[in-house]
Order: structure tokens, then sequence, then C-alpha cells
């Protein structure tokens, strides 16, 4: 739902992780600038806020988007994943776990949308060879560790996933 | 249950068995950043807020005639608009502190809002802080600039004619002598270097080659752009929260700049998105300052991907030239280079460290450097990962590869024959150490792709390049403090930016001194209020200097647990040994832990500390090899295979060292094959997005292989070098040499994109 309010505003209601939340926006934030500057969820980050580099990653309705390029009344009714959902209670997914063992990080500032990305992934192809997961993170820049441990991360996630399903 | 997929090769040249460095612990910052809870600048919201954002220049080189803020400032939700009047006149101070300190300070703050003249296309004019960053930016649209628009002056051969537009009038060339030029110029400083006698070297020679290269100005490329929150409240404190190389560094120019007292300044590191030199100095952080002192609000600046390609500060581009003579079995007689760096639009180039560089992996007995810095109508250049070094060893990489092949003498001999070693001369600097060239090229040699034929393809043009790299890292001063807590687990405060795992190598290295887990230490970046003066994380200082500090707190802490002991057990203190992390005497014993839970007791909490300036930081050196394929009719050229073999000098953390090298050959390979500012006549930037300024992506590049060799560095007590800069020198000069290899065709500018391999293909066909 998203209804528009005598200040100009727009009142979006939607589901972010799992839990139903209202927010007022202006029509022209995008979504990216709504989850940090006004629900506080700062894992998502602007690197390029063009749609280049993939820092700002989210799954909205099972699509993986750059949410820096969703305006933030499109979320209206939309079911929205970002990387504080990854996580769960009882602990790291799989890929978070992997990441750190396989030292898949340097600066860190895009790890969150490459998880968030390899996550997407993983439930569209769970066992993919190391050319499918370059070609699906390829829109995810980083500058730090020349892909190496982020692809082997990845791999070595989806066989502990395949492992366990 | 850590699961080893990736285990690079270690080859060490040293007796030395460690229990914590070495191992591959995860490290105490990791699980925030893959869940997104770490705090980078851009994540802080302050109650009261205001958001900055800055006008920038649409002209590379104009006279600013007036500037109208009135228009701006009556918009609805405005709070204050700046120019560079808000600036106190820095006179003729000189700025200090980061990796060039020594300018004159008033070309830092011109570069921060320009004074009189725009110096290139992105300089900042004014800047506003509202109510919310779309006001701010339809603010900036309301202020009227008029401009006398100048003509721009690009290429650092250009800027050094006679006839150049001057673009600083008041510029003179501090020469090589010392002495300072008449007339004014473009060219902010000259240096020389020499040893031996080149022309004497040149005649000995029996093969002579001379050859010229150039480069495009690249971009670090960090993923997250630069930002600063300032807070100045009433009583003249100043707090400032940033995504800095170096929160010291920071508080160090903010005082400088904004006149004001150094103790009143706090600047909270926070996690760092990358920086590879692109974050040394202060940028937006004295614009925040400002409008919150105009304020009384917190202000809050980010900027967007185009302003930082624009305007930030890219490394420079320009020119060099590298003359070798060999004998004709194959033994260096004479080098002499000539190095000239676009400065951008101030002094200030990286040029001196290329100097020192183009030469260094080599033993030649006679030896001339020249170097220019060159002012140009670009960004002020600033330092990229080895800056200067990869400019200068691509031209001496490359020339050597052709002495190679004219003389028929197979690349890693010739280097073998000719490296330097310890006890030779260094320019600039005092003779080598114990270095590792050799050994590095040694483990080339026998590594697994250089032990492996190329494997041709029908139709393909398939070639492998070899190339040395070397950079002179730094030590500079690093602060910890470390607090012993009554379970035997340690505190550590230390003054680094951490940007890549740093946390952990040094806390590895405070456990490995004290004898307890490296999960029993807790690492934290401390704000300047809180740790002792620690510089810039830069020039590979981190894991050597910051780490010896941690060595040398964790001995005073050591010694501060056996005086405790000593008088609890009534025991002289050097009766009592400390080995594997339980200290003992005279019957008793009491490991770390048990130690601090007993001198709690006692009222006693040790406290290790220490600030260390060390220089003797060791060079470090690497040696790559490409295997490469070019397309001849796109002149596309595709990475097949790559090596990376670098001194490490102790390896402290290999995953994160072999993160280092791969890290460091993606970002050499995208400037060797990509990544370039294009700029039209008039000195508009015409690529500054993340699209048009393209950098490899994860199907760009193969795995990277890499071999770590250990020679330890003797000035250190566990032997570190440097490891975060040498890898992105040589993979330029070692694509060309395959590149070479592949084609015939020898390249002579960076980078080596589709289309001037292709003209270089159509030339020679």
């Amino acid at each position: 739902m998203a209804t528009e309010i005598q200040s100009g505003k727009v009142h979006v209601q939607t589901t972010i992780n799992g839990e139903s939340v209202d927010f007022l926006a202006e029509p022209r934030e995008s979504l990216l600038e709504v989850l940090r500057d006004n629900l506080g969820l700062t894992g998502a980050k602007e690197g390029c806020n063009n749609g280049n580099c993939g820092a700002c990653n989210v799954v909205m309705d099972g699509v993986l988007v750059n949410s820096c390029c969703v305006l933030s009344v499109e979320a209206a009714g939309a079911s929205i994943e970002t990387i504080e959902g990854v996580a769960s209670p009882e602990g790291l997914h799989p890929l978070q776990q992997s990441f750190l063992e396989n030292a898949a990080l340097q600066c860190g500032v895009c790890t969150p949308g490459f998880i968030v990305a390899a996550k997407a992934l993983l439930e569209e192809n769970p066992n993919p060879t190391e050319y499918e997961v370059r070609w699906w993170l390829a829109g995810n820049l980083c500058r730090c560790t020349g892909y190496d441990k982020i692809v082997r991360a990845v791999l070595d996630a989806a066989e502990r996933m395949r492992a366990e399903a | 249950m850590a699961v080893d997929t990736r285990v690079g090769q270690t080859i060490k040249h040293h007796d030395e068995e460690y229990k914590v460095i070495g191992t591959r612990p995860i490290r105490h910052d990791g699980l925030e950043k893959v869940t997104g809870e770490a705090r980078y600048g851009s994540d802080i919201n302050l109650p009261g807020q205001l958001h900055g954002k800055v006008l920038r220049s649409p002209h590379a080189h104009a006279r600013i005639v007036s500037i109208d803020t009135s228009g701006a400032e009556a918009l609805d939700g405005v709070r204050a608009v700046i120019t560079s009047a808000a600036f106190p006149d820095p006179g003729d101070k000189l700025t200090g502190g980061g990796e060039a300190p020594g300018l004159p300070l008033k070309f830092k703050s011109a570069n921060m809002l320009a004074r009189g003249k725009v110096h290139y296309h992105g300089h900042a004019i004014a800047a506003v802080a509202a109510a919310n960053p779309h006001v701010a930016a339809e603010a900036l649209k309301l202020i009227d600039v008029e401009y006398e628009v100048l003509d721009p002056v690009l290429e650092v051969w250009d800027a050094m004619k006679p006839d150049a537009p001057v673009i600083i009038e008041d510029l003179y060339t501090a020469k090589a002598d010392g002495t300072t030029a008449e007339e004014a110029s473009n060219v902010a400083a000259e240096m020389l270097y020499e040893v031996g006698d080149v022309d004497a070297g040149f005649a000995e020679a029996d093969l002579v080659v001379d050859r010229e290269f150039t480069f495009g100005v690249v971009h670090q490329g960090y993923i997250e752009t630069h930002n600063a929150t300032a807070h100045w409240l009433k009583d003249g404190h100043l707090h400032v929260w940033c995504s800095s190389q170096g929160a010291f560094t920071i508080r160090q120019e903010l005082a400088d700049l904004l006149d004001h007292p150094i103790t009143k300044i706090h600047v909270v590191p926070m996690e760092i998105g990358g920086g590879f030199g692109g974050k040394t100095t202060a940028y937006l952080e004295p614009l925040a300052a400002l409008l919150s002192r105009q304020t009384g609000h917190p202000v809050k600046m980010a900027m967007d991907r185009a302003d930082v390609l624009k305007a930030t500060g890219p490394t420079p581009g320009g020119y060099v030239r590298v003359k070798l003579g060999v004998t004709n079995d194959g033994m260096i007689t004479a080098g002499y280079a000539n190095l000239a760096f676009d400065a951008g639009g101030y002094p200030g180039s990286v040029v001196g460290a290329g100097c020192r560089c183009v030469f260094a992996p080599y033993n030649m007995p006679n030896a001339k450097v020249e170097g220019f810095d060159v002012v140009v109508n670009k960004p002020k250049t600033h330092a990229y990962r080895a800056p200067g070094a990869t400019h200068a060893e691509f031209a001496s990489e490359t020339v050597v590869d052709e002495i190679c092949r004219t003389l028929d003498i197979d690349p890693v001999e010739f280097r073998l024959k000719n490296s330097a070693k310890e006890g030779d001369w260094q320019l600039a600097m005092p003779p080598y150490p114990r270095i590792g060239h050799i050994e590095c090229m040694e483990a080339a040699r026998d590594s697994a792709q250089w032990q492996t034929p190329l494997e041709t393809a029908p139709g393909k043009k398939r070639g492998r390049g070899i190339a040395s790299g070397f950079w002179f890292n730094i030590g500079f001063t690093s602060s910890v403090t470390a607090k012993l807590n009554s379970d035997g687990s340690v505190t550590l405060l230390e003054g680094s930016t951490d940007i890549g795992g740093t946390r952990t190598s040094i806390a590895m290295q405070f456990a490995e001194t004290l004898g307890i887990s490296v999960e029993d230490v807790d690492p934290i970046v401390a704000d300047t209020d809180s740790v002792g003066q620690t510089d810039v994380t830069g020039g590979s200082r981190v894991t050597f200097a910051t780490g010896l500090a941690a060595h040398n707190a964790a001995n005073d802490m050591k010694d501060q647990i056996v005086e405790g002991l000593a008088d609890l057990w009534d025991v002289a203190a050097d009766s009592i040994t400390h080995a594997d992390g339980t200290f003992s005497a005279n019957g008793n014993s009491a490991t770390v832990g048990e130690a601090a839970g007993l001198l709690e007791e006692e009222g006693v909490f040790p406290i290790g500390k220490n600030t260390v300036t060390p220089t003797r930081e060791g060079g470090a050196f690497a040696v790559h090899i490409a295997d490469v394929e070019v397309d001849d009719e796109t002149g596309k050229v595709e990475v097949l295979r790559y090596t990376a073999v670098q001194d490490a000098g102790v390896a402290i953390y290999p995953p994160y060292v072999e993160g280092q090298m791969q890290g460091g050959v993606v970002q050499g390979v995208g400037w060797a094959l990509n990544e370039e500012y294009v700029y039209d006549d008039d000195g508009h930037l015409l690529n500054a997005s993340l699209l048009d300024y393209r950098m490899p992506t994860a199907l760009d590049v193969p795995n990277i292989e890499t071999i770590i060799v250990e020679v330890p560095n003797p000035g250190h007590p566990y032997g570190v070098r440097g490891v975060g800069e040498v890898p992105i020198v040589p993979p330029p000069a070692a694509m060309a040499n395959a590149i070479h290899d592949a084609t015939g065709v020898r390249m002579s500018h960076l980078p080596m994109s589709p289309a001037r391999v292709q003209a270089a293909l159509a030339a020679e066909a």
C-alpha cells in the first residue's frame, strides 16, 4: 500500500525481513535511502547510486535488485530481504560463515551486497560452477580481494548447503 | 571448524616456529562485516543532523569572477552556504602529516574550496548545509557563479612547454640543486638522483634500449565514497566521524586548515570501505566542520560516485622514459630514467616515489633518475597503492623484457644475474638490508605456472610475461595500549585504521609475544582521544609498525606482570621465566590468566603500552607471471592464468597476505587493460561513473595463484615486511610482456585497452 499524504510524502506499507514495516518517504527517495536513513538498516551500502556496483543489493519479491535503482514507493506491498535478515537468531547463514573462514572480505563494504547476491544465486542454482558464480557476481564490484576468495567462499558454502539439504 | 579451501604456497627462508603467527584465525571484526552491522562513516546519523553538498566547477580552468549564493540561502530548508572565504587565511604555512607533508597549506585549502580560480573540472566552489540531501542538491543549482573560462593544460608534456598557460601564477620550480626558479611555470619541483657515472656506463654497453611510455589517470576505486560528519560544539570542541586512512592525520589537517587548537579536535575513525591511498588526507572533513560551526548542528556529507571520480584525487597520469645499457652477456652497465607525473591542479604528485623505485630490483653500477612534479588542469592527484612505482616499473620492466628478447637471454636468468641484494645501493636510501628479490624470482621460476608450457590454441594469440616489482614501504609512528583483564584476556587499543584485516595481524603479534591465544585479544581501532599518536594507514606500514608497537606493548605488559608476581611470590623479578604464556619461579607458576587474577587481588592492573617510529621497514619485492590471450580482431586481452610471488618477510596472517596479493593483482590488471580517465579537449572528464570507468569484475579475472616467500626483515622482531602495496606494481609490465609474447607488439601506454592494442596490432601489420 502507498498513500500520498498532505506533506507530499507517501505512506508506504511493506514487508522487510518478514516484518511488516510502515514508512513515510518523498517520492524521489530511493529504497536504499529509506532503508539506510529512515529505517536504520545500514547494511546495504551506496557505492555508485546508479546500479553499477551491487553494494546496495537486496532481494525484492524474490528478485535480486540494486536498491539504489528502486524508488522507495515501489516497495509498497512488496517483500524485501536485506543483509540484516540473512543470519537467523540461531546463527550465521552458511555463506556468512564461509566468507569468514575463507577470508573473503577485506574492507568489508561490498560484503553485504556480495552475500545477498550469492544467497540469491544459491537459491536459484544450488550447485553452480566457478564460471556461474563469477557470472552471477559480475554485478558486484570488490576492489580489495581480487574476487578469488569470494568465489571460493561461495562454492564452499554451496557445498555445505547441499550437504545439509 | 575452519575449512581452508584456499591455502597458497609458502616458501620459508628461516627456521622460526611460531604458535600464533602464520595461523589462519577468523578476523575479529569479521562477524560485523558479514552481517551488515559494521558501521562505516556514512552509517551514522546524529540527532539534529543536517546534510552537506558541494557545488563543483563545470570548467577545467577558469577565473571565478563572482559567486552569488543568495538564491541558495533563500531556499526553504537551507541552513548555510560557504565559499573559500569561510577558511582562515592559510598564509605561508606548510602542511604537516599525511604521506606528502611540507606543501603550502594554501594549496590544500584552495583544493577544498576554490579561491579565485578553478583548476580542474569538478573543483569545489561552494558547500551547502540543508535539512536533507535533496534540498542541499537543489540549493546548489541556485548558486550563481560567473566564470572567465581559460585554456586548460591537460598533459605534462604540454604543461612543461615554455609557452604553456601557467595554472598557478606564483609557482616557482623547486629545483633539484636546492634553488628556486625565477619565472613561474607549471613545474612545481624537479628531482635528481645519481649513482656512479651514467655516461661512462652507457659507453661500456653493447646494447642500449631507450623507450618512452605514457600513462592515463587512474582512480583507486574504493567502493565506499568519501564521507564525513562533523559536530562543532559551542565551546569549540569539534567531533568528526569519518572513513579515513588516518584519524590523527585528519585531526592535524583540521587544526592546520581551520587554525583551531588540536586538543579541541576529536576524530573518530569509522570503518573504512577501501582507501588504497585515496583517503590519506582531509577533504570533506573541513567543509563539514565549517558548516557545523555556522549552523550549530552536526553536518553529514557523503559524496556521490561521479564527484568521487571527478574530485577526490586519482593517481597521476604522465610520462616515463627509461634507457638501459647492457653488455652482450646480459649485465646492466647503466640506467637512465626521466619521470614527469601530473600533480593535478596543485603541486605534490608521487613522482619522487616513482624515481626511487624505477630501477630498484637491479644492481647497476651507474644510474641517473630525474623527476618532475607538474601541475595540470586535472584533479589534485593522490597516492594509489605503491604510488608511482607501478608507472616507473611498467617502463623499466618492459625495457628489461625487450633486452632479454634482443639478446635471447631468459628473463628469469637476466633478472637473477642483475638482481639487487643485501648491501647494494638504493636511490636516496641506505644500502639494502636483507631482501628477497632473488628468492622471489627463484620461486617464480619453480612455480607451477612457469614450469607448465603455455597451451597453444589454433587461431589464438597467446603469450606469457614475467615482471618484478619493488616498493620501499614506510615506518612512521604507531601506538598501542593494551589492558590486561582479570580473566587474562586483553583489550588492545590501536590507532591504525583497519582496511583489510590488520586488527588481527596486530593482535596476533601481541598474542605471540605474551603467549596467549589471538582469540583472547580484543583489538579496537581507537579514536584520537583514546590512543597515542598513530600515523596514516599507508606505505604498507600497519602490520610492520603497529605490529611492532603491539609486540613492545606485550613486552611492557609482561614486565609488569613479572613485577607483580615477584612481589606476590617474594622472588627476584629476574628469576621469573616466561615460556608458552606461563610465568614460573621457585616452584610457583601462573598462566597469563592466572596471573591476571592473582594481580587483580593485589590491586595491580597491568597496562602495556608503546609508541614507536621504526625506520627499518625493509623493502618488498614481488614477481608476477601472466598468461594472456589477445583477440587480434578486437584487441581485447584476456588473463588466462596468473601467479603472484611476494616476499612478505614473515607472513603474520597468511590469508590476508594472500588477499593483498590477489587484490593488488586485480587492481593492476584493471590498470593494465582498461582503467583510464577520458577527457575531452576542454578538460571535461567524460567517464565519471563506474559503468564508464570500468574496473574488473569477477568475470574478468581468473583465480590468482599465490606464493608467499619469507625472507625475514631484520628490522622487525618477527621479520615483518609490509605486504599491501607491492602486488599492484608488476601486473601492467607482466601483462605487457605477455602481450608482446603473444603478438610481437610492444605497448607503451597504460591502459592497454582493446582499442590501443588493436591499433598497435594494425600498425605492426
